[in-house]
Formats: C-alpha cells, sequence, structure tokens
C-alpha cells in the first residue's frame, strides 16, 4: 500500500466565478520515496500540497481523495488538526510563516514535541535540542533561546525544519523549501534535506519550479500545468530526456553553469 | 577616461540607533569601472553589501568615503535637485515588480509617469505615445497597457517595470536581482530581453544576482563581493573555468546540477553547518576565512589585498598563487 495515495482530487476556489486550480490528479507516494511535483506559478502545484494538509483558504473547496497510511485526510473536520505531528511534516517557502515570531524558538519546538507524542516536558526539551544539532545549527543550546528574528533566513529555514522533524515525520511536505534563499544557503539546505530524507527514511512530496532541487532531492517527478499532471516519470529519466515539449521547456530553462559558458562562447 | 561609470573606494556605513560599537562597513573601499554599452555582473550573498553598492551608484544612500563618478563627473555629493537630472539616464529595477508600482495605476500610467515627473515638455498624448511604444519594446502586448499590476503575471509585470526604466531612454541601469521572484523559464526571457536592450540601444549596467549561474549567463565581466568587499574580478570564463577564491569556487558549487547524478554527488557532500551569524567580523584577517576550507593561520591574521592575478583578473585571497588553474568543484 502506498503511503500517500490521492485519487482524483480536485480544488476549486468560489469567487466572481468558480477557479479550478487542481483538476482530477492522481499521485501515489511510497513508503521513503521522494516525489517532486514541478509547475510554473499558477500551475496549481502549492494548492495541491495545501489541500492534502488542510491549509486551503477558506473559499478553497478541494474533492476527491487523499489517503495518508489508510486514512482519508479530507473531508475529515479540520484534517490539519488530524495529520500534523502524526506522521507529517511541513516545510514552506517562508519559514517565518512557520514560526511564531514573539516566541523563542526552543517554546515552539517543544510544544510541537509534546503535540505530536506522549513526551514528557523534559524529554521533549532534549528531543528539541537533538534536532537543532541535526539540522546543524550552531550553538543549538543558546538557539533555542532565541526568537526567530535573531537568525538569518537560511537559519530560520533549519529550525523550520527542525520543527518538522520533531514529530518524527514518515512524510514530509515541502512547499518550495529553497527558494527564499541565498544559493548558497539553497545548497546547505539541499544537502541537508537529502541527507535527512535519507537517514531518517522520511518520504518527501516536494512542490518546486526549480528543476534544480529536484535533480538533488527526488526519485520521482510530475509535471503540472493548469491543474493537471501532464507527465510522470522517473527522476533519473527525465534529466536525461522528458517526453513533453513543456517538460523539455522547463528544463532547457534552468541557468546552469555549462549553459553560461556555452553563451560566453568559451 | 573612456569608463561610463567608475567608482573609487566607495565605502558605505549604517548607523546602528542604540549600538554599542559601531557596525563594519556595508561596502568597504570598493572600485570598478564600467563602459558604455557594458553590464557588469555583481555576484554575493544576502547581506554581503551588493544592494547598498546598487544604491550609492543611484545616490539613493550617502557614501562614508569614496566618489562615483559619471562620464568623468562626480555625482556622489550632488545636491538633490541636480541628481533628479541625472534621473533620465541612471535609471533601476528591483526584485518585486509587484511592489514596484502602484496598485491604483494602470499600466500604461505607470510607465508614462517618469515622463510626466522628468520631462515636462512632454505633452500628454505625447506620454502616452512613448508609454505605449516602450511597453511594445519589453514584448507586451498593446491589451495588457490598461490592466492595474495585480491583473499581471509575476513576468509581465517585471517587463512592465522594465519599460517603465527604459521609458526615458537612460544610459545605465542598475538591477537588484530582477529575476529571483520569477519562475525559472520566466527569468531566461528577462535576460534575453536585457541582453537585447544592451545589444540595440548599447544599455549599460550593474547587474546584482546571488546566482552566479544566472549573472554569467547575462555579463561577461563578473566582480564577487563578500562582506562588503571585491574578492574576485574576472570575465565569466576565468571566474567558471578557473576560480581563483574559494568563495567563488563555493557559489560555482551551489549552482545546481541538473544532470542524473546530481542526487548521488550531492549526497556524498556532508551537510554543513549554518555559519554563525556574527562570525569574523571584528576579527583582523580575511573575512572569508572562518569558512574557508583552505585557509591558513595568515589567513586569520592578516587581511588579503585585492590584486592582481593575471590580465584582467583580481583576487583577494592569501593563497591564489597555489592554484593557478583554480579550485577544483567539490563533491567530484
Amino acid at each position: 500500500m502506498a503511503l500517500l495515495e490521492i485519487r482524483g482530487l480536485s480544488v476549486e476556489f468560489a469567487g466572481r466565478e468558480l477557479v479550478l486550480a487542481v483538476d482530477g490528479i492522481d499521485l501515489s507516494i511510497a513508503e521513503r520515496e521522494s516525489v517532486a511535483i514541478v509547475g510554473e506559478s499558477g500551475s496549481g502545484k502549492s494548492q495541491l500540497l495545501l489541500a492534502c494538509t488542510g491549509l486551503l483558504a477558506p473559499n478553497g473547496h478541494a474533492r476527491g481523495s487523499v489517503r495518508f497510511d489508510g486514512r482519508e485526510l479530507l473531508g475529515a473536520g479540520d484534517p490539519a488538526a488530524g495529520v500534523r505531528g502524526r506522521g507529517i511534516g511541513f516545510v514552506f517557502q517562508d519559514s517565518s510563516g512557520s514560526l511564531t515570531p514573539h516566541r523563542r524558538i526552543g517554546s515552539q519546538l517543544v510544544e510541537a514535541a509534546i503535540a505530536a507524542k506522549p513526551v514528557t516536558r523534559r524529554e521533549a526539551e532534549a528531543l528539541s535540542l537533538r534536532m537543532l544539532e541535526r539540522v546543524q545549527l550552531p550553538d543549538a543550546r543558546h538557539n533555542l533561546t532565541r526568537f526567530p528574528h535573531e537568525l538569518s533566513g537560511g537559519m530560520r529555514q533549519r529550525v523550520a525544519i527542525a520543527l518538522a522533524l520533531v514529530a518524527e515525520p514518515r512524510l514530509l511536505f515541502a512547499d518550495e523549501p529553497t527558494t527564499a534563499l541565498d544559493a548558497t544557503v539553497q545548497s546547505d539546505i539541499l544537502v541537508l534535506l537529502a541527507g535527512l530524507c535519507r537517514d531518517l527514511g522520511m518520504a518527501l512530496l516536494l512542490v518546486t519550479h526549480d528543476l534544480g532541487v529536484v535533480a538533488s532531492l527526488a526519485d520521482r517527478i510530475a509535471v503540472m500545468r493548469s491543474g493537471r499532471i501532464i507527465e510522470t516519470a522517473g527522476a533519473a529519466e527525465f534529466l536525461q530526456g522528458p517526453r513533453d515539449a513543456y517538460s523539455v521547456s522547463l528544463l532547457a530553462a534552468v541557468p546552469t553553469i555549462d549553459r553560461a559558458l556555452a553563451v560566453s562562447g568559451a | 577616461m573612456s569608463a561610463l561609470l567608475s567608482l573609487r573606494g566607495v565605502t558605505v556605513r549604517y548607523r546602528e540607533s542604540g549600538a554599542r560599537r559601531q557596525a563594519p562597513p556595508a561596502v568597504e573601499g570598493v572600485s570598478l569601472d564600467i563602459r558604455a554599452g557594458e553590464i557588469l555582473g555583481l555576484v554575493g550573498e544576502s547581506g554581503c553589501g551588493k544592494s547598498s553598492l546598487g544604491r550609492a551608484i543611484l545616490g539613493l544612500v550617502p557614501l562614508a568615503a569614496g566618489a562615483v563618478n559619471w562620464q568623468g563627473r562626480r555625482i556622489d555629493r550632488l545636491p538633490a535637485r541636480e541628481f533628479r537630472k541625472l534621473r533620465r539616464e541612471l535609471q533601476c529595477v528591483f526584485q518585486d515588480p509587484y511592489s514596484s508600482f502602484d496598485p491604483r495605476m494602470t499600466i500604461a500610467e505607470a510607465v508614462a509617469e517618469p515622463l510626466r515627473a522628468l520631462r515636462p515638455d512632454c505633452s500628454p498624448t505625447d506620454r502616452a505615445a512613448r508609454a505605449a511604444a516602450q511597453l511594445a519594446d519589453v514584448g507586451l502586448a498593446p491589451e495588457l497597457a490598461g490592466r492595474y499590476p495585480h491583473q499581471l503575471s509575476g513576468g509581465q509585470l517585471q517587463r512592465a517595470v522594465l519599460a517603465r526604466a527604459l521609458v526615458m531612454g537612460p544610459r545605465f541601469l542598475v538591477c537588484d536581482e530582477p529575476v529571483s521572484a520569477l519562475d525559472v523559464p520566466v527569468q531566461g526571457e528577462i535576460i534575453e530581453l536585457l541582453a537585447h536592450i544592451r545589444r540595440e540601444q548599447g544599455l549599460a549596467g550593474l547587474f546584482i544576482s546571488h546566482n552566479l549561474a544566472v549573472v554569467a549567463g547575462l555579463c561577461e565581466r563578473v566582480l564577487v563581493m563578500y562582506r562588503g568587499r571585491i574578492v574576485e574580478s574576472a570575465s565569466r570564463q576565468d571566474l567558471m573555468r578557473r576560480p581563483l577564491h574559494p568563495y567563488t569556487r563555493e557559489l560555482l558549487d551551489a549552482v545546481p546540477a541538473i544532470d542524473a547524478g546530481a542526487r548521488a554527488r550531492l549526497l556524498r557532500r556532508a551537510p554543513r553547518p549554518a555559519p554563525a551569524a556574527d562570525e569574523s567580523l571584528a576579527a583582523p584577517g580575511c573575512p572569508f576565512a572562518p569558512r574557508c576550507p583552505h585557509a591558513l593561520p595568515r589567513c586569520h591574521a592578516e587581511r588579503p589585498a585585492l590584486q592582481p592575478a593575471g590580465a584582467s583578473r583580481l583576487v583577494a585571497c592569501h593563497r591564489a598563487a597555489e592554484w593557478p588553474e583554480g579550485l577544483p568543484a567539490a563533491g567530484g
């Protein structure tokens, strides 16, 4: 059985006109598998992820079925409350959305740990410290006492990842986890995420517009356009030669060192 | 002097209210020359001072030391009214196109706005005609001119930002991360558009980004900035094939490869701890030394000067002479 099974998922937004953002998606993710959904702004990729996590905007409505470990996540009251900390973790593009600005980092980690499992406060504190060390935040003990704004963007994203990890999730949802960061910090975070998925046996559902991120993290790729999946393939196979013309254009657009050298005629 | 724009020893310092010790300068002793028709690349991480340098050129922050010369004339101490005349020639484009526009103005009104402000001789009909022509030049369909900013995609809106910057016919454009907020395919379109304008109109400029692959795709000459200083200056070929500064090597390694072996190479790299936020700020040595895999005791004690390393190339590293063929890639 797949760890996450998405069947006929559609997402609509009510407004002056009804907007169909996600149009009948089927996708499954196996235990320990890492799947990337790739597409441009407005392709529906983020709404797909938000529907799975129960975090759609109030005028959004999801239909179809999303099963995690056999349990239906859609239409279960507040699905975010149900899945958060029970096997699913989230990391978003903007870490300031994951962290509460006026609370110390340690207290946010401890709260997430206690919500996730039956641990004492002391155990939760120890776990929080371990997770900050795990994401390679220097001086972890001191950083537990700091506020989010005292850290750089890259450090905050590490804290956001630690916050997702305290629940020891079997599946991590990541929406553009590196897009807002500097190139060197992006590459540090990619190395960190790739290692964590491998070492913790975590499955990953990644949403991004950046095929560099896909090449770094994904086993399998699904290209999304106008709310539909237009191509799925193994990541290695895809990177060697996608079939769909739109996928080819996405791959051709990525700025790389080789391409810059080709432009410069060197 | 043949340079269109030249900077000599430019230093920018921000005052921190209530700070016990003086903050290190955001930009320290930067000198550079940009010829007519050249778009110089400037690459570095958040907080390295690259945006402050761009703002110093535009007269948006005062210099603590040094000089900015435009066509041989010093412009960094001009009174505001004098500098305003230069706005026709020096323009800028920033990262977020949505915050670059007044949401209550249509695209056509916004693009005509600089003409209204800076060219009182232009009649309203003339302004509208010029704005329409400029929008066509950046590849925006005429039906978009009557729309409001929120009705355009990020890429369309960044084209409109360019149209507004170009409508005065400037000779120099500071582009500060103009593509970082856009989808990857759209980034390529904007870069191509800039290359086209450079070719057709001889536009010069400074192109600022944290992504070396993006900078090198447009600019023939690239400066690498770290903690307020230029650490390497070279042609893009030299920079990409034979990087001499360890920080340049790090920037190259950070550009993700998109081949099927990328992930395996990534997993061979040991995760690196986040750099501590305020390391080395007061240290006397090379500012990169605490992060540098090649640092020697000398690097922690003595700051390297920016020195010639072969033809038209500069580097600030004590050890650069040890790897004349450049530093090899990490991860193999």
